[in-house]
């Protein structure tokens, strides 16, 4: 058992914009090449040209397709990486204290030099967020680009998740959930961002916003009046035209 | 265990060197940084790909494909040496050769062809953006066959917009992301362009703006669509018409800018009898004539002060010349498009397409906006603010892949004409060199003089029959009929027919068949099996019906084995390569940009950058333009001829750091050779901001038009009306009913009087004899795949490996099938069978899947079980460049009777549950392939 600092002093993490993602695995693949070049081992490709490619990857987007009661069935894309949670089971139950959420942000990390690789993380993640690496044999992770957000080698606006930095539609925002007037929790409180699966006890950083209603544009009641001919026949037309010109 | 933090260095090294060029993992073409890291070999590396923040197209994002465009560099499918053929065509059994061979055997090919009958070589670029210099070759040498790809992809978009309103979307134009309140977007699967459209979309919904997504699929952009409009595949443009009848009948249009910028007030000549019936009333200038509203007098459109007339019409000597806008209220107010005619044809309710109307009407005229930029337009006339209109459109492939596909992106254009939301704030802006009208561009040239160049560029916009490219015994010209009666307006060629056309020597036999980065033995062609079968053709002596085929590629594709002779590309990041403003721009609304790709690493095999080959095949043939006056190679390489060529005088293949009389300046000046180094200097691009005050309404702004003219966008400020009414059109129908000496087929009159309507109209595309086949069949490219040419990249496949057909949920229970269960799709051309997966958020009619992940078993360096092989496929087996017979004894091509688009989506099937085969059928026999299959696994670091 490894234990969880009491407290921390930020809570960094990721708002998830689901109104806005258009599942485009941008995110996905920034996250392997930074982190493939970058913290702990590389995150390596098996059978990568052959009959059942795998790799590991430390984000993922699935796409779920919801079919509501009424209307259209609607496909939401749901990018899934750590989500650093306060209670996080992942580090209270490794036995060799690799796994630990850093006291000064709140960053759940894998130290690669103590894992042994046993995988009971991985298990007691609810969410599926750890991916071990077949060929390191050692668990890899979210870093929130812990090798990134601080590093003084980037420029200042660069010190983001290479997830972020990437996202073409803007669907992720970096910042810390400890400042109620940081970027993420203004976004939170505004767009009503939810834990997910909050039943787990977890208390995950990362926050989702939802879609908004979809296919909910007035019908034709509200919106009539825009449409109202102007003219009863067609042969008036030209005639109302006439007199419409006039008053330009 | 108490926690105990690990010391991290929180500021490692990121790399040893940036280094920034453009990306071409598509044909977005954004701005990237090259990590460049040495490894212990002190060699550097390619370590890691990110977007540039400064780059005008991305601005720091990147999707998908450009951060895996590592694993391209990488690939094992990487071609090592320019091969020639040693085993049967398709065998796959190559021979490596030296490029001086390699040149020795094309020139010996291409040298007598020139000499005697240069037509005889048709050359056909897949990957087409630098088309302005291989088309250029392609002049020199003097045969008229040559184009790019825009024929069998989205000409119908492209040619629509230009005839209609000087541009279309994409390239050419797009939404005023800062100001729209309300997007519509048709057609568009997840693709062209990439990025912008994300971070656009990203950054409307930021602001709560609306997002309508017309598509029968809803993945993608559509899937993030507050409203969703899973319309039947076709019927857009009879949608589009229906919500333009609901707006005029309304009254909701933008009469002062219809009055004002576009041909709505322009005259039409009405007398039947005239071999000018249809046409434009002009003055003795040639300038369309309008009613001034002042005088009430005939008068010039472009006449200081006039006050063009919609209403009033013009009477003399018995006949009534009447505006434009009288005809599009004939027409479109007619009951024929009330919603209520149109709904069961779209698949969308009456009351839907009435409140999609009503919304756009709303946004458009309710929220309309005022910008503080003082103006002047062309006329004279000063205005003191910019009225915006906050609705814009996109749309792509997915209306112009039709045969209705032109008339369909002109009914689009119309709609947003008709709001008056085209170049004005909050609505679809235009990006250099565009704004610029059909009648700026070139016409088509095949005059052909053996031994000399071709008589002009090859490619243009015909208005009229006397610019079809037609020979004198009336047939056709080119290779592929573009610009014939079959499809007049043909304005990229039509590359999906030359392979079929030159097997059948139809209209004429050729020698060398001669292509770039063009798939067409795999899913670039329609028909593939059958195009194999041609390629490998042979006549009564057994030689090959295509004599020769010589192949240009960077990768072990599938084309490679159907060829005589490859010349080994590179990867992108080992190029020069001028991504120009005479080509396929990557400007923005408010800026004139071009950019470079120069090589950020040597290439490690013995491979060229397919231009530089061009430059020094093009000196070994003594073409024009390619020797000095003594003979010797003028262009050393491509990147020679970005700094050296000059288009005209001051006009080179880059507009950014020019030589001028006092040190450098931008648009035009001489000749720079240091040009490529300032580039490199300023992260691979160059951006010319417009002032403000001329970045709306361009094509009637002073200000915009002046400052085109200096940038060199123009030679002259051109200043025109947007076409409601395409003449030229109207040109061709006047043909047809039998005015003018050039007269087409008579089996062709009747089309063409119908198709050729100049205001756009909509047509029923079903396929005559496919009776009992009514499923709509599609397909789409995933964002993070579409035109990487890569499913072998080894990240990218893991996201997209495997392309099911995807049924909508009512299919499925009709067939009884379940996830996982294959079926039998057929159309009157062929059949397949492959593994299908439900779909509920899908038109109830429509089946689709991902284009371009099947491979062919021994392509791509991939294992011959890869899932691309053996559950991948292609809907290409079921699509015929011809049409099924219809009995007449002809065979009518699968194309736009306007511009012979080929027309994909019109694809209907039959869907049969099947008995799950050991692999998707038809299955291939494995090709050959001359590069080793790739690596096990991978894991690596380039750095330390």
């Amino acid at each position: 058992m490894t234990t969880l600092p009491t407290s921390t002093q930020k809570k960094l993490g990721l708002v998830i914009d689901l109104d806005t993602c258009v599942g485009c695995h941008a995110c996905v693949i920034s996250c392997k090449g930074w982190n493939t070049e970058n913290y702990g081992a590389p995150l390596s490709d098996q059978d990568a040209y052959g009959a059942n490619p795998s790799g590991t990857f430390l984000n993922r987007v699935h796409s779920y397709e919801v079919q509501p009661a009424e209307g259209a069935a609607q496909l939401i894309h749901f990018p899934k990486s750590c989500l650093h949670c306060e209670d996080a089971p992942c580090v209270t139950v490794c036995p060799t204290g690799a796994s630990y959420k850093r006291v000064e942000d709140g960053i759940v990390l894998v130290n690669e030099s103590d894992c042994i690789g046993c995988g009971l993380c991985a298990w007691a993640c609810p969410y599926g967020a750890r991916e071990m690496d077949a060929e390191e044999k050692v668990m890899k992770k979210c870093t929130l680009c812990v090798d990134r957000i601080y590093n003084e080698n980037l420029p200042e606006e660069d010190r983001e998740p290479a997830c972020v930095r990437t996202c073409p539609a803007g669907a992720r925002h970096f910042g810390d959930f400890a400042d109620p007037d940081s970027n993420v929790s203004r976004l939170t409180a505004e767009r009503g961002g939810v834990d997910l699966m909050p039943e787990q006890g977890t208390k995950p950083v990362n926050k989702y916003l939802p879609p908004r209603p979809k296919d909910a544009m007035p019908e034709i009641d509200v919106l009539a009046p825009y449409l109202e001919p102007v003219v009863a026949e067609p042969k008036g037309f030209i005639s109302w035209l006439d007199k419409a010109l006039e008053k330009l | 265990m108490a926690a105990s933090q690990p010391t991290l260095d929180l500021s490692p090294k990121v790399s040893d060197e940036i280094r920034k060029t453009t990306c071409y993992m598509c044909a977005c073409r954004c701005g990237i940084n090259v990590h460049m890291k040495k490894g212990d070999d002190g060699e550097m590396r390619v370590a890691y790909i990110e977007g540039n923040r400064d780059h005008p197209v991305n601005k720091g994002v990147l999707c998908a494909k450009g951060s895996a465009g590592i694993m391209q560099h990488n690939a094992p499918s990487r071609l090592r040496s320019p091969l020639k053929r040693v085993g049967p065509r398709g065998s796959g059994e190559f021979e490596e050769i030296s490029w001086d061979e390699a040149y020795q055997i094309a020139a010996d090919w291409l040298d007598p062809i020139r000499r005697e009958n240069p037509e005889k070589l048709a050359f056909f670029t897949g990957r087409d953006q630098s088309q302005s210099f291989t088309s250029l070759w392609a002049q020199a040498f003097g045969t008229p066959n040559y184009a790019a790809h825009g024929g069998f992809c989205s000409v119908n978009m492209a040619a629509a917009g230009i005839y209609t309103m000087g541009g279309a979307f994409w390239e050419f134009g797009q939404p005023d992301w800062d100001h729209t309140k309300l997007f519509m977007l048709f057609g568009v699967a997840e693709d062209h362009d990439s990025n912008p459209i994300k971070m656009g979309i990203g950054k409307i919904k930021a602001r709560g703006a609306r997002v309508i997504g017309v598509n029968p699929i809803r993945t993608g952009y559509n899937a993030v669509a507050d409203d969703w409009v899973g319309i039947t595949p076709g019927t857009d443009g009879l949608f589009i018409l229906s919500m333009i009848h609901c707006l005029m009948k309304a009254g909701k249009m933008d009469l002062n800018y219809l009055a004002q910028y576009t041909d709505a007030p322009v005259l039409v000549n009405g007398d039947e009898n005239s071999p000018e019936y249809g046409l434009y009333l002009r003055d003795e200038d040639g300038k369309q004539l309008v009613i001034d509203r002042v005088t009430g007098k005939l008068t010039p459109f472009d006449k200081p002060g006039v006050k063009p007339d919609l209403a009033a019409s013009h009477r003399a000597k018995g006949f009534t010349h009447r505006p434009v806008f009288h005809k599009m209220a004939e027409m479109y107010l007619s009951e024929e498009y009330a919603p209520e005619a149109v709904a069961d044809r779209c698949g969308i309710p009456a009351r839907r397409i009435r409140a999609i109307a009503a919304e756009l009407a709303r946004v458009a005229f309710d929220e309309a906006f005022e910008l503080d930029h003082a103006w002047t337009d062309f006329r004279g006339e000063k205005h003191d603010k910019m009225i915006g209109r906050p609705v814009s459109f996109h749309a792509m492939r997915g209306i112009s892949a039709h045969a209705n596909g032109f008339q369909t992106c002109r009914a689009l254009h119309t709609l947003q004409i008709i709001l008056g939301t085209v170049e004005v704030p909050g609505g679809f802006r235009f990006k250099p060199p565009y704004p610029k009208p059909a009648t700026a561009h070139p016409k088509p040239h095949v005059g052909m003089t053996p031994g000399a160049p071709l008589n002009g560029p090859h490619l243009g916009f015909v208005h009229g029959p006397d610019d079809l490219a037609l020979k004198e015994d009336g047939t056709p010209a080119r290779i592929d009929k573009a610009f014939t009666w079959e499809n007049p307006m043909s304005s990229h060629g039509l590359m999906h027919m030359v392979i079929s056309n030159a097997h059948a020597g139809d209209p004429y036999k050729i020698d060398t068949l001669f292509m770039y980065m063009a798939n067409m033995s795999w899913n670039s062609s329609m028909n593939t099996g059958g195009v194999m079968e041609m390629l490998t053709d042979t006549d009564e002596n057994g030689d090959y019906v295509i004599p020769h085929i010589i192949y240009s590629d960077a990768y072990s594709s599938e084309m490679v084995a159907y060829s005589d002779l490859i010349l080994p590309d590179t990867t992108y990041l080992e190029r020069h390569d001028c991504i120009s403003l005479l080509d396929r721009p990557i400007c923005e609304a408010d800026a004139a940009a071009d950019a470079i790709r120069w090589p950020v690493v040597e290439p490690d095999r013995n491979v060229k950058g397919f231009q530089s080959a061009l430059c020094d095949l093009g000196a070994k043939l003594g073409l024009p333009g390619f020797v000095n006056d003594d003979g010797s190679q003028k262009y050393a390489d491509y990147a020679d001829y970005i700094t050296n060529h000059q288009r005209r005088p001051g006009i080179g293949p880059l507009a950014g750091w020019r030589m001028g009389e006092n040190g450098l300046q931008h648009g035009r000046g001489d000749v720079n050779e240091g040009q490529l180094q300032s580039y490199i200097n300023n992260g691979g691009f160059f951006v010319e901001h417009i002032p403000d005050g001329a970045n709306y309404y361009k094509p009637w702004n002073r200000a915009y038009q002046d400052w085109a003219v200096g940038m060199g966008l123009y030679d002259s400020p051109q200043p025109y009306l947007f076409s409601l009414y395409v003449e030229p059109m109207r040109k061709f129908q006047l043909a047809a009913e039998g005015h003018g000496d050039r007269q087409p087929p008579d089996h062709l009159r009747d089309r063409i009087k119908h198709t050729m309507s100049p205001l756009p109209i909509w047509y029923e595309t079903d396929q005559q004899g496919n009776e009992g086949y009514t499923v709509n069949a599609l397909t789409q490219r995933p964002m993070a795949m579409y035109h990487s040419w890569g499913s072998q990249n080894a990240w990218l496949r893991q996201l997209h490996g495997r392309n099911p057909l995807y049924l909508p949920t009512k299919l499925m229970r009709e067939h009884d099938l379940s996830d996982g269960n294959w079926a039998r799709v057929s159309s009157p051309h062929g059949e397949i069978t492959v593994p299908v997966m439900e779909m509920a958020a899908l038109n109830h009619n429509t089946v689709w899947t991902w284009n371009a992940i099947g491979k062919r078993k021994g392509a791509w360096a991939l294992d011959k079980d890869a899932p691309e092989a053996t559950q991948g496929f292609l809907l290409n087996h079921l699509i015929h460049e011809l049409m099924p017979p219809k009995g007449d004894g002809m065979r009518w091509a699968n194309s736009d009777p306007i511009t012979g688009q080929a027309a994909w989506f019109d694809l209907k099937v039959k869907i049969e549950k099947a008995t799950a085969p050991a692999e998707s059928q038809p299955a291939m026999p494995p090709l050959k392939t001359p590069v080793p299959q790739g690596p096990k696994d991978l894991a690596w670091k380039v750095g330390k």
